[in-house]
């Protein structure tokens, strides 16, 4: 159990004092994958860099596992880090050490012997898909396998909890779903808590239980994913979920109509014909609010978010059908602002 | 003053002198750089290190009052023309290597001219490192000397033995320059015959043994830097 509590962090700088983190509190059960995300700026690489100390809060406590972070002197934090892993955007790998080095860098940190860390790295790569590219050099590999490097290293300490900050942001979206399917795999299989950083609703839709609107500093929404979701009630969130900005006026503008925001993770449907099927097979006449969909692959990623003429039952009988197709989410979504 | 150089004679003569005094020349002015540049890689390196991991934001912040000090005394040392150095420093050279000439005297200004140059090149190669790689170290729990044998000197290993092979070519310049103020090598030779008893030729291959020397350290050391450095793509088949 992670808790967050009453944390602020102020920057000073020669502008000005920056308040990157305003009072934020988190708690964050064992074993889930808490999303965090907000736009750039809003303080959420501050906030993952509170939780392993690399930056001390100005205020508040972080306290896992019953432990108070702040008040460990630097030794006992180093200690502590490795049970905290962290993968990044950048990879940030060893580029002078081939990835079985890579993978033993934690390890040699830790005290490990030699062989010791080869054999547990060699397992590692395994688990990540790359045994096969251990003598590898991290410049011959791509994005996404240089991640699964970095993957492989942060686990090789027996980490109780995982920080991806970005970790899937400079990856094309095929890669970043194959990434995103590791880490779930690894937090089901080794029962690791995952926090996901990121700036994208599609990483946290398909892979966190739980996540928390930063904004600004603060924290302006939490809780279930699908709840938050489907019920922005913040001006940060429904931003997030209607990314062209226009929606509030749109939503708010007809009483008679409903909304339903539709999730596409690597459906094996394309967007369009689907909801064109769904007027002739259901004879509901959604309209397409808004759309930011793609298909990569024969696939589709993206959201859209449809508006449904009469009622409940058309409401119910569209989702139901559209939520028939693999990979594909829908909700309603209500427009009330608070 | 060439007019005379073809005749015989004197190519005879040029001939006896570079076969009986080039040899121990070319080995002290190679020994004399070689040792120079590693005393002033093993003081200048850990100074570079100081330099970058000792500030505000560092891993490893030195007092502002410390590091400032650091920074005048590099300065300070590396504005001081060479002649000039070898001189002022003649009480230390007479310390340590109990007389002010001969070959292994002339070490000791060479060192002194030479560590803060190595400390500023050493400076520049650490900070290619990117504070990501600092942070993702840290964030494995890292301890700072860790981070400095184990990351930062690593991760700039190409980049330090560009930068040493710049050091030893220019110390041997300095190396050269000693042969004024009693150093040996092909420096004092080329000084002794060429500026003393004007035997052009002598100097002339002096020199151009000099520039042979400064070749060959540098496709050595440049050979070196690219083949450690695995950032390189290599076609994988
Ligand atoms: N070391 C620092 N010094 C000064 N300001 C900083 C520092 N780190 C972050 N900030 C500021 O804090 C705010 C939040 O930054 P960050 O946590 O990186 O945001 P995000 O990761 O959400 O994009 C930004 O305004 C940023 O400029
Ligand atoms: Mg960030």
């Amino acid at each position: 159990m992670i808790e967050i509590k009453n944390i602020s962090k102020q920057f000073h700088t020669a502008e000005g004092t920056v308040e990157a983190l305003k009072d934020v509190s988190l708690s964050i059960p064992d074993g889930d994958i808490f999303g965090i995300i907000g736009m750039s700026g809003a303080g959420k690489s501050t906030l993952v860099r509170c939780i392993n100390m690399l930056e001390r809060p100005t205020q508040g406590s972080i306290v896992i596992d019953g432990v108070d972070l702040c008040g460990l002197p630097e030794r006992k934090l180093r200690k502590l880090r490795r049970d905290i892993s962290m993968i990044f955007q950048g990879f940030n790998l060893l580029m002078q050490r081939d990835c079985l080095g890579n993978v033993c860098f934690p390890l040699e940190l830790a005290g490990k012997s030699k062989p010791v860390a080869k054999k547990r790295a060699l397992e590692l790569l395994d688990i990540v898909g790359l045994g096969d590219k251990a003598k590898a050099y991290p410049a011959q590999l791509s994005g996404g396998q240089q991640q699964r490097v970095a993957i492989a290293r942060a686990l090789a300490t027996d980490p109780k909890v995982l920080l991806c900050d970005e970790a899937t942001s400079a990856l094309d979206p095929t890669t970043t779903n194959s990434i995103l399917e590791l880490i779930r795999s690894i937090n089901e299989k080794l029962g690791i808590t995952v926090i996901i950083i990121t700036h994208q609703m599609s990483v946290v839709e398909s892979i966190c239980k739980h996540v928390a609107i930063l904004d600004n500093g603060a924290v302006v929404e939490q809780g279930e994913v699908t709840e938050v979701f489907s019920h922005p009630k913040s001006t940060a969130a429904r931003r997030l979920v209607f990314p062209e900005g226009d929606s509030d006026s749109l939503i708010a503008g007809d009483a008679e109509q409903r909304f339903i925001r539709v999730v596409f993770n690597g459906a094996r449907a394309t967007s369009s014909p689907l909801i064109a099927k769904m007027a002739v097979e259901k004879g509901i006449e959604a309209s397409i609010a808004y759309a930011s969909t793609r298909s990569i692959g024969g696939k589709a990623y993206g959201s859209m978010l449809l508006s449904i003429p009469g009622g409940d039952g058309a409401v119910q009988a569209a989702i139901g059908y559209l939520t028939q197709t693999p990979d594909v989410l829908a909700e309603e979504v209500t427009a009330h602002v608070s | 003053m060439f007019r005379d150089l073809s005749s015989q004679e004197i190519l005879q003569e040029s001939w006896r002198i570079i076969a009986a005094e080039f040899p121990l020349a070319i080995w002290e002015t190679v020994y004399v750089t070689v040792l120079s540049t590693a005393f002033a890689i093993i003081i200048g390196l850990p100074l570079g290190v100081l330099l970058v991991t000792g500030e505000k934001d560092g891993i490893l912040p030195l007092p502002s009052r410390v590091l400032r000090t650091l920074n005048g005394l590099i300065n300070l040392l590396r504005s001081i023309p060479f002649l000039i150095l070898m001189i002022l420093v003649f009480p230390l050279t007479r310390l340590l290597a109990g007389t002010v000439v001969g070959t292994p005297a002339s070490i000791v200004p060479l060192v002194i001219a030479a560590f803060p140059f190595v400390a500023r090149l050493a400076e520049t190669s650490l900070r290619e490192v990117s504070p990501n790689t600092i942070e993702m170290a840290q964030s494995m729990g890292a301890s700072p000397l860790q981070i400095i044998t184990k990351v930062m000197i690593p991760e700039s290993i190409p980049s330090l033995i560009s930068n040493a092979t710049t050091a030893i070519t220019t110390i041997l310049g300095y190396s050269a320059m000693s042969g004024i103020i009693g150093g040996g090598g092909l420096g004092k030779i080329a000084i002794n015959y060429g500026y003393y008893r004007y035997k052009y030729l002598i100097m002339i291959a002096a020199v151009v043994l000099l520039i042979i020397l400064v070749q060959i350290f540098q496709s050595v050391g440049t050979r070196l830097a690219v083949k450690a450095d695995k950032r390189i793509k290599v076609k994988s088949n």
